[in-house]
């Protein structure tokens, strides 16, 4: 009796208990994660404005087409979006081959220099935004303190479009390049130093060897961190929020030169309320992310190997 | 928006160990030079706000600017305690990251296991789907998840932070690599003939021996869950904050008085340093073998 017993409990064990461990994830997940995102085309959609009292009308393709062909802050959104990739992932990736290059020897207190590097990652991207944004002060901005020192003239950074990209992207270069530089660092060290020497007896200078050996050497680590560079640049929204001190606007500065499209999701969605048209941004982001995506991974992996 | 464990992968760097002692090139004075000036750069901003919150407002408006810390900063941060949230801020922020950790730890370690050291049917394509979704921008469906938690009653409390983010695709993923590596089978076959059941095994063999791997996720999905931005933002009210989300409300006032707000940055910083300055050589070494992902 209790043997049969044991034997049915067994049984379920061994059948049915691992999908019990794993269930939590996957219906988490789906609720709260694969649903919402999916929920958004049927959303994008509608008419869905929570101002007007959260009644959803069908309109069709209407947003996607409002979106692409009447609405110039979403075309401004999205160049802006694409400005501050580029901006933001060349020199994260370029900086981040340079420190590893550096940290790549037998350096005294290299726990305390791997460290400072990945100090800034650590921080929030809220705290890391509002202490550049003072930096980056127009009166009393150390930057400009420091430009004027070197005689050049003060910058209105949040004024312009090319100096408000350079200050934001600096933030995000700032928070992240640190990161990479230790994924690239622990695969400089698997690089045999054979391939060095004999690179040395051909006579090739430190620069050659770099480029020629380590970079190739490095490429799925680069191809790795271009993409979630990517993913993540794509989609920025507390630096281009938080950039303009004082004021509440989503709109990315006065004439929303730096209003990225995430930024223009938000400001449609959750300073307007308009549920549709921000859903129809939503899908439209995701889908420039994974053109976007697809097209650094494929520069990536036009390093060369041989 | 991006935080430390946001970011999906689908290209994972396979990384080496170092067996032996190379021959790597001895650094020169340059290579100390260089490396002294990125780590000022690196730590820079973090000392900056820590100087503008030291000091009085007219100080930090001044020309030149004073380059080294005041006398201010208990002041101030008193000034922020009573003119802000921000006490419930970081009790919010303590009961949100704490119990999403929690969750996200024991639920990594439960289905690692099971990934990792159980054989069920559809067991590869399962953990297939949960690599995958690591690339899935879920951040982009916010206006669904929203109008989610507004039908339940949760708009501007803290379960619409938490619940959300109780499980974590990479979390599982890491556990089960750890403990592919890292328990062998003979001992849950040990475990086994002395009949105990999974969950058993999961209890006394399984959870102890996660427990370095468990430590660095915890570590990493706390400080994750703490630097969040973008959700609780939409989500909560100004009148019951995160610590990130009263900054955001900070830096949006009317008049920006920047001791005050970069020391609301700076108290807001001070748990997560601490817990880098402390376990920060592992967080290295996590990232180093490739295993914690940006």
């Amino acid at each position: 009796m209790s043997g049969d017993w044991r034997e049915r409990r067994h049984r379920w064990d061994t059948r049915y208990a691992p999908y019990a461990y794993i269930a939590p994830y996957f219906l988490l997940f789906a609720a709260f994660g694969l649903f919402p995102l999916l929920y958004t085309a049927w959303v994008s959609l509608q008419d869905r404005d929570l101002l007007a009292g959260d009644a959803a009308t069908w309109v069709g393709l209407d947003n996607y087409v409002r979106l692409l062909t009447e609405d110039p802050y979403f075309w401004n959104a999205m160049g802006n979006t694409l400005s501050l990739w580029l901006l933001t992932t060349v020199p994260q990736i370029l900086f981040a081959l340079g420190i590893a290059q550096l940290l790549n020897r037998r350096i005294r207190t290299r726990t305390v220099f791997r460290m400072g590097v990945l100090l800034p990652n650590i921080t929030s991207v809220a705290a890391v935004t509002i202490i550049f944004a003072q930096l980056f002060g127009r009166d009393f901005g150390l930057v400009n303190w420091v430009l004027e020192l070197f005689g050049a003239g003060r910058v209105d950074w949040q004024a312009g479009t090319a100096s408000s990209h350079t200050a934001i992207a600096a933030m995000v270069v700032w928070r992240w390049t640190g990161y990479h530089a230790l994924i690239f660092l622990a695969s400089m060290q698997a690089v045999p130093t054979s391939v060095y020497e004999a690179a040395r007896l051909d006579g090739a200078s430190q620069w050659q060897q770099f480029w020629r050996i380590t970079v190739p050497m490095l490429r799925p680590q680069i191809i790795f961190s271009t993409v979630i560079a990517t993913t993540g640049n794509m989609r920025l929204l507390a630096e281009p929020l938080l950039f303009n001190p004082g004021t509440a606007a989503a709109t990315g500065g006065s004439d929303r030169q730096f209003q990225t499209a995430a930024l223009y999701l938000y400001e449609q969605g959750f300073a307007k309320y308009d549920f549709g048209y921000a859903s129809a941004i939503a899908w439209l982001l995701v889908i420039a992310t994974v053109l976007v995506t697809g097209l650094s991974y494929l520069a990536a992996r036009r390093i060369r190997t041989d | 928006m991006t935080t430390l464990l946001d970011r999906p992968s689908d290209v994972a760097p396979p990384v080496k160990h170092r067996r032996r002692r190379r021959a790597v090139p001895l650094p020169g004075p340059w290579t100390y030079a260089a490396l002294v000036a990125v780590l000022a750069g690196s730590a820079f901003p973090v000392y900056w706000s820590l100087v503008v919150s030291s000091q009085t407002a007219d100080k930090v408006d001044q020309v030149p600017p004073v380059l080294v810390p005041g006398g201010h900063l208990f002041a101030n941060i008193a000034r922020v305690f009573d003119t802000t949230e921000f006490g419930l801020a970081l009790v919010n922020s303590l009961v949100v990251s704490g119990t999403i950790t929690l969750s996200v730890v024991f639920f990594s370690t439960l289905a690692g296991f099971a990934f990792a050291k159980l054989r069920f049917r559809g067991r590869n394509a399962l953990l297939l789907v949960v690599i995958a979704t690591q690339a899935i921008p879920t951040e982009l469906g916010v206006i669904p998840l929203y109008m989610m938690m507004s039908d339940l009653g949760w708009a501007g409390e803290l379960p619409a932070v938490i619940v959300p983010g109780l499980v974590t695709a990479f979390g599982v993923f890491f556990m089960r690599q750890y403990f592919e590596r890292a328990v062998p089978d003979e001992l849950l076959e040990a475990g086994r003939m002395d009949g105990c059941s999974s969950l058993r095994l999961y209890w006394h063999v399984v959870l102890p021996a996660a427990r370095p791997a468990a430590a660095v996720l915890g570590l990493f999905t706390f400080m994750q869950a703490w630097n969040d931005f973008f959700w609780p933002l939409v989500v909560l009210v100004p009148e019951n904050p995160t610590v990130q989300t009263a900054l955001s409300t900070l830096a949006s006032g009317y008049t920006t008085d920047y001791t005050l707000v970069l020391t609301a940055a700076t108290i807001g910083t001070v748990p997560v340093l601490a817990m880098f300055l402390l376990f920060g050589r592992q967080i290295v070494g996590g990232i180093m073998q490739g295993a914690l992902k940006g």
